[in-house]
């Protein structure tokens, strides 16, 4: 593979009527990496997020996604590319009218030609690996609690093997334990399977115990990027309280002492 | 492609088996076919040892075809050793290790015999319940309706604007080109076949009679529950679906006060209304098709449906709107109130809101046709 960046996101507007949302974002994602990305709310996460999938139009700029520009790709190739990666909404968006088994087994049957019995043993593990039980297996999403949705989500996303994967606000929404859990099982799944992971968060804690880089949204930018040594030196007045408030320097305390 | 993904040598009681190529889920299905083929082989072998150097990709797809082989063997006590897996790989078939233990239930599946009596009995059981919620429904409102009487401010004034507007004002257009349509049709049908005895003016008080005092009511209702019934359904079933409706329910509001009375109201309204001009326009379409096709000028027309119909039938057709609205409302919202979490629940109950009423507006109409003939109206 390349050795360039996983995604490249270069000089990217996106806009909804008057507004400008993203004003020429400049953004690259490493191979192997676990990016956060952080802002505040209606600072254009999800939508950056959105966009680079190809949910949002956008009015200028490039996306190169491994290695494939997403304006010069054509029907096929898109398709392709959309099987290398997973995507977790931020409500989980599983489909209402099937089992979690499902669910899971929906991208591997629409995409691949496997047997049902490996369709079963495949959704099964990857519902064990993201840590539910085979008893939630025959269950309907209306069913699950949230931090439960969330894991189904989560193996739905992994359930071709992608090589990316896109996390909208994984932890939100949940207790700060699950949540805890939750980052933990995205790095180990991260390091198992080699995944990079594009994160959109509010969670400090996430940014702490998960990520390997971050960048930080404002102004429709990106305004600092790097390790969070970088964000805690960083001067701009939102990533100043962001990271030094209360909250913040109580992680980056425990983070030092640790 | 082509490339052979496993391939394996067997030298009296030792396997050998050497993988190649990509272990992804891309080749899965090819490779369950030849993992499976191996597996058979475990029998005749005491030792087994697969060599994974030559294999490129590898992921969780591939680690579980190797981890079932594996466990295949180990099954039927064979040696297993697996060589040129790098670390990180390793790791993978180390995780894989621990999956897929316990078998997952399969969903429970009785004696067919049985199923299909028991689906008989809960479709029985289904339409008592269905009745039981209509009835709760009914008083439900009833009681917010007692309770709004009681204290006139707390109605829902702007809601129920809102309401008219969509159900009844939007409603004109297509209600008066059904109806006007239909009126043409009835009154051609009249002509031809009574042509054939020279009695094409009856065909005027078909019309007059019919339009007035069964097809224009039963239109504009079968129409509305299509219409407006349905979006009932769809709307507050998604608000259930939502936690709307429990979100009001907290606050101290009562849903049916604030959501289901309004669109009640309104459809008992909308339902004369509407039927009121859904006669007009058929009457006018009848006339002007036996003047066009029958040759009867609209005079005589007029003098021969003065003559033919009387207040009564007009009496008839509109006293059965209201509650025909009443019926339409009670069923779209008690059926709305029933969706579950579920897109495909908000499908079902919105097509049974609309199949229910309009069921019941028919069994409605012939339940007065009963009740007007005995008192000889």
């Amino acid at each position: 593979m390349a050795q360039g960046p996983v995604i490249k996101v270069r000089d990217l507007v996106v806009g909804f009527g008057d507004e400008r949302v993203l004003d020429h974002l400049c953004l690259d994602v490493k191979e192997g990496e676990i990016l956060g990305v952080v802002g505040a709310s209606g600072a254009g996460k999800s939508v950056l997020l959105r966009t680079i999938i190809g949910l949002l139009p956008r009015r200028q700029g490039t996306i190169e996604v491994l290695g494939v520009d997403l304006d010069k790709a054509n029907e096929t190739e898109r398709r392709a590319l959309e099987r290398r990666w997973g995507v977790l909404f931020q409500q989980g968006a599983l489909f209402s009218s099937l089992t979690v088994r499902e669910n899971v087994q929906f991208p591997m049957r629409e995409n691949l030609v496997l047997s049902q019995r490996l369709m079963d043993e495949m959704a099964l593990a990857k519902l064990e690996m993201v840590g539910l039980t085979p008893d939630d297996m025959n269950k309907y999403p209306a069913e699950l609690s949230g931090g439960m949705t969330k894991r189904v989500a989560l193996a739905r996303a992994l359930a071709l093997d992608p090589e990316i994967v896109f996390l909208d606000e994984p932890t939100s929404g949940l207790d700060p334990i699950s949540g805890g859990d939750f980052d933990e099982l995205i790095r180990t799944l991260q390091q198992t399977l080699g995944l990079t992971v594009f994160m959109v968060t509010h969670d400090l804690e996430s940014l702490y115990t998960a990520c390997d880089r971050v960048a930080v949204l404002a102004d429709g930018k990106v305004v600092v990027e790097g390790p969070l040594e970088t964000m805690l030196e960083c001067k701009h007045p939102w990533v100043q309280t962001y990271f030094k408030g209360k909250r913040g320097s109580l992680l980056a305390d425990r983070q030092m002492s640790a | 492609m082509g490339e052979v993904l496993l391939t394996r040598r067997l030298e009296g009681e030792r396997l050998e088996l050497a993988a190649a190529g990509s272990w992804t889920a891309a080749h899965a299905g090819e490779l369950e076919t030849l993992v499976d083929g191996a597996a058979a082989d475990a029998s005749k072998a005491k030792t087994v040892s697969i060599d994974m150097a030559g294999v490129r990709e590898f992921d969780t797809f591939g680690a579980w075809l190797l981890e079932r082989l594996t466990r295949a063997w180990s099954s039927t006590g064979a040696d297993t050793s697996i060589v040129g897996l790098p670390q990180h790989d390793r790791n993978l078939l180390d995780e894989m290790h621990g999956v897929n233990r316990q078998p997952a239930k399969a969903p429970a599946q009785g004696n067919r015999l049985v199923s299909a009596l028991a689906s008989i009995g809960q479709a029985g059981a289904g339409l008592g319940r269905g009745f039981m919620l209509f009835a709760d429904m009914l008083g439900a409102v009833g009681g917010a309706a007692i309770r709004v009487l009681a204290r006139p401010r707390e109605f829902r004034l702007t809601s129920t604007v809102n309401q008219l507007d969509r159900v009844v004002w939007k409603a004109v257009p297509i209600i008066l080109l059904i109806t006007f349509l239909i009126g043409g049709i009835i009154s051609q049908q009249g002509i031809f076949h009574f042509r054939k005895f020279g009695a094409e003016l009856y065909s005027v008080d078909l019309v007059g009679i019919l339009v007035l005092r069964e097809i224009g009511v039963l239109i504009v209702a079968i129409m509305v529950a299509g219409r407006s019934g349905s979006s009932y359904t769809a709307e507050i079933g998604s608000m259930k679906m939502r936690e709307e409706i429990d979100a009001l329910r907290t606050m101290g509001f009562d849903p049916v006060e604030v959501l289901i009375l309004p669109r009640i109201l309104v459809l008992i309204i909308a339902l004369p209304v509407l039927t009121f001009l859904g006669c007009m326009a058929a009457l006018y379409g009848g006339g002007l098709v036996a003047w066009l096709y029958g040759g009867i000028s609209p005079d005589i027309y007029m003098s021969r449906l003065t003559e033919a119909i009387s207040l009564t039938h007009f009496k008839v057709g509109m006293l059965k709107a209201p509650f025909m609205g009443l019926v339409i409302g009670v069923v779209a919202c008690a059926e709305g109130l029933r969706v579950k979490g579920s897109a495909e629940s908000l499908g079902l109950q919105t097509t049974a809101s609309v199949v229910e009423s309009i069921f019941l507006v028919i069994v409605l109409d012939g339940l007065f046709a009963i009740f007007f003939a005995s008192i000889g109206m």
